[in-house]
């Protein structure tokens, strides 16, 4: 009999029962919540008079909807009163149903995906789940982690489990050593790029290979967050020396002798040496370059010495109107060169590239440089008040500020815009985030996708640069 | 959850694929705290020439003409023709919210993104996935023939025709155990709560970090 996926094996500790029409119970140690998509799982509760299965699985904190300035004004400081309003109401869940929740003014308190790790929530081997795609973030530690609809937020809430069919096992490879100034967010743009949108539908998604193996937790975390972006709603990567190190000491981590038998147990989280996957893809760590998207899905990217694709060379119908469509919206022209696309906006943060480590890439790429006159805006939005706090403690806020970018407050921000933050009208972002869409920055917005670093590099040229270039 | 057995309806075909859950629903309209009311703002930006905000008349808008659920034709159609890796990104449920609540029952596509394709189930609207022949075929009928209806039959997993050519579509038992009898999942999950406690002792014994962390 062949050896177990990392997939295979985590989905077997938490199978609870196996359904004869296919469909299995799996049970769910983490739920993590946040404002938006958890009201209607609450209110479900109490319509059908149901209480949590578990307390303590769950962990609350507001991120979408919070302002990212004058955060010691608390909810007060939210100005549009429909997002005070669901800010307002996960505290009033959270605080009815006895769930522990990081409030906005919590020192803890931050973009979900980052707070989980940081405290020691998210730990191998657990399944992982929270309303929102990029949970498949936590994959990042050995987890079985992804997004749910609110419909089985409240059916995690209510049993503890939900109900799923097996995916297929699919491995993506990244061999060899990553160049300089290349990070973990342009190997999961590469990959998007190769594999595309729906590249990885139906499969959960193992990261493997030496540059993997090399990457941290961080660079880790990113490319599981955006395995979604492929299509996979999971997405991993094996336990080993620096998971376990990352973990350790944290404040929901275990002490002492279960710390020594959960050790025991996470080392034997990942893919038996003759696992067998369903579909692999290989990717050569060498021959990626800092990647840039220039269209509106993320699978259109470029490396930064590439150029915009002309249309009229496509030959499949469906891909040729959809290049169109996209030139269109971003108003870029087929053939324009990549570096010569101008900016309007810069934006490092969200939960792809808010940590500690991505903000010191951006940092030592903007150390005693200036940003660009010609850009409106360029901002730092740290993933949490602990981030932010060390971030801080590390003088990076200074570093920032000094350039000339904006140093903020931890959340979603301008990832998705629910906030105040946003792009106007027609305006181009070189954005550290994960969705390109139209929209999706702000009504009529252009977004790019980028590593911390080439957003750093792009703020102080005013437009793309190769972000090697500044790194000598 | 209403049940769905049968669906009889007028097709609207929206030729685009990719098409993301920000497109279904943009973020602003996430903000509310109902399941309700998102149907006037569903595909909201290319639905309407201006920004939408929440609580807006959206009567009052500029529609954009050249979306395709602006014609007159579509008027009232109730399912959608669409192209692969259909509601893609987001985790959003508002994307099943605000079709149904607009008035869609079915959504047939070559593809769907995993999340968006399981929550449609869990509120009485089907997606069904057919080969791409056989798409563009439903699509080329559509276009041509105003006033073009598709019945669905769950029971017996076929999409029929005007002219009665009948093509069969795959979906899961369990899902469709519960959407012909409009079955609540958690209801039929906590039918095994024996056994979910049974695992969760078991567990607290064989790995005791995973529970109390949070307290």
């Amino acid at each position: 009999m062949a050896g177990k996926t990392l997939y295979d094996k985590l989905w077997d500790d938490h199978l609870v029962k196996q359904r004869d029409d296919g469909s299995a119970l799996i049970y769910i140690d983490r739920q993590l919540l946040h404002e938006v998509t958890s009201p209607q799982a609450f209110e479900g509760l109490r319509l059908a008079n149901r209480k949590p299965w578990r307390i303590d699985a769950n962990l609350a904190t507001p991120d979408h909807n919070v302002p990212t300035t004058d955060r010691a004004k608390g909810i007060e400081g939210i100005v549009d009163p429909v997002s005070r309003i669901q800010v307002e109401t996960l505290g009033k869940n959270c605080d009815e149903f006895g769930i522990l929740e990081f409030k906005i003014m919590d020192k803890r308190q931050g973009i979900v995906h980052v707070i989980g790790p940081e405290q020691g929530a998210t730990l191998p081997g657990m399944t992982i789940v929270c309303g929102d795609s990029h949970t498949s973030t936590h994959g990042a530690f050995g987890c079985l982690a992804h997004g749910i609809g609110t419909s089985e937020v409240e059916h995690v809430l209510a049993t503890q489990c939900l109900v799923q069919q097996k995916m297929k096992n699919m491995l993506v490879k990244v061999d060899g050593q990553l160049g300089k100034g290349v990070t973990g967010k342009d190997v999961v743009l590469a990959i998007i790029a190769k594999i595309g949108t729906a590249g990885g539908t139906g499969h959960a998604i193992e990261f493997g290979g030496e540059a993997i193996q090399n990457l941290s937790m961080e660079g880790r975390m990113t490319i599981c967050n955006m395995a979604i972006e492929a299509g996979a709603r999971v997405g991993m990567v094996a336990v080993d020396g620096t998971t376990i190190e990352y973990v350790k000491g944290r404040p929901f981590s275990p002490k002492g002798e279960s710390w020594d038998a959960a050790v025991k147990y996470w080392r034997t989280l990942h893919s038996d040496l003759d696992a067998v996957f369903d579909k692999t893809v290989e990717l050569d760590a060498a021959d990626i370059l800092p990647q840039v998207s220039w269209g509106t899905s993320p699978e259109m990217v470029v490396g930064i010495n590439g150029h915009v694709p002309d249309p009229a060379k496509e030959e499949d119908p469906i891909k040729r109107e959809g290049i169109e469509r996209a030139l269109k919206y971003m108003g870029l022209q087929p053939n324009q060169a990549i570096t010569d696309i101008k900016l309007d906006r810069v934006f490092i943060g969200s939960c792809t590239n808010s940590r500690i480590e991505d903000l010191r890439e951006a940092a030592v790429v903007v150390k005693g440089r200036k940003v660009a006159d010609s850009l409106m805006q360029a901002m730092v939005v740290p993933g949490s008040g602990l981030v932010k706090a060390q971030a801080e403690a590390e003088g990076l806020d200074q570093i920032f500020i000094e350039a000339g970018l904006e140093w903020r407050d931890p959340g979603c921000s301008m990832c998705l815009a629910m906030n105040a933050d946003k792009l106007g009208q027609g305006e181009h972002c070189a954005s550290t985030s994960n969705r390109n869409f139209e929209g999706r920055q702000g009504f009529g917005g252009r977004t790019h996708l980028v590593s911390p670093a080439m957003a750093a590099a792009a703020a102080i040229a005013g437009h793309f640069v190769d972000v090697r270039e500044l790194l000598n | 959850m209403r049940a769905f057995t049968q669906h009889q309806g007028l097709v609207a075909p929206m030729d685009r694929s990719n098409v993301d859950t920000d497109m279904i629903i943009p973020k602003q309209f996430l903000k509310s705290i109902k399941r309700t009311g998102f149907g006037p703002n569903l595909f909201d930006e290319l639905r309407y020439l201006d920004e939408g905000q929440p609580d807006q008349d959206s009567s009052q808008r500029p529609l954009n003409p050249d979306f395709v659920l602006n014609q007159p034709r579509y008027k009232n159609a109730s399912v959608l023709l669409a192209r692969s890796n259909f509601g893609c990104g987001s985790s959003r449920e508002h994307a099943p919210w605000a079709l149904d609540d607009y008035g869609f029952r079915v959504i047939i596509a070559p593809s769907f993104a995993d999340i968006f394709y399981n929550n449609c189930f869990k509120n009485g609207l089907l997606p069904i996935v057919l080969e791409a022949n056989i798409m563009e075929k439903l699509f080329q009928e559509a276009e041509a023939a105003e006033g073009y209806e598709l019945t669905v039959d769950l029971q017996a997993k076929t999409v029929i025709t005007p002219s009665g050519e009948s093509f069969s579509f795959d979906v899961d038992d369990f899902r469709r155990h519960c959407l012909l009898n409009g079955l609540d999942d958690i209801g039929v999950t906590l039918e095994d709560a024996e056994r979910i406690k049974s695992y969760e002792d078991q567990r607290r014994e064989t790995a005791p970090w995973l529970f109390g962390a949070g307290q």
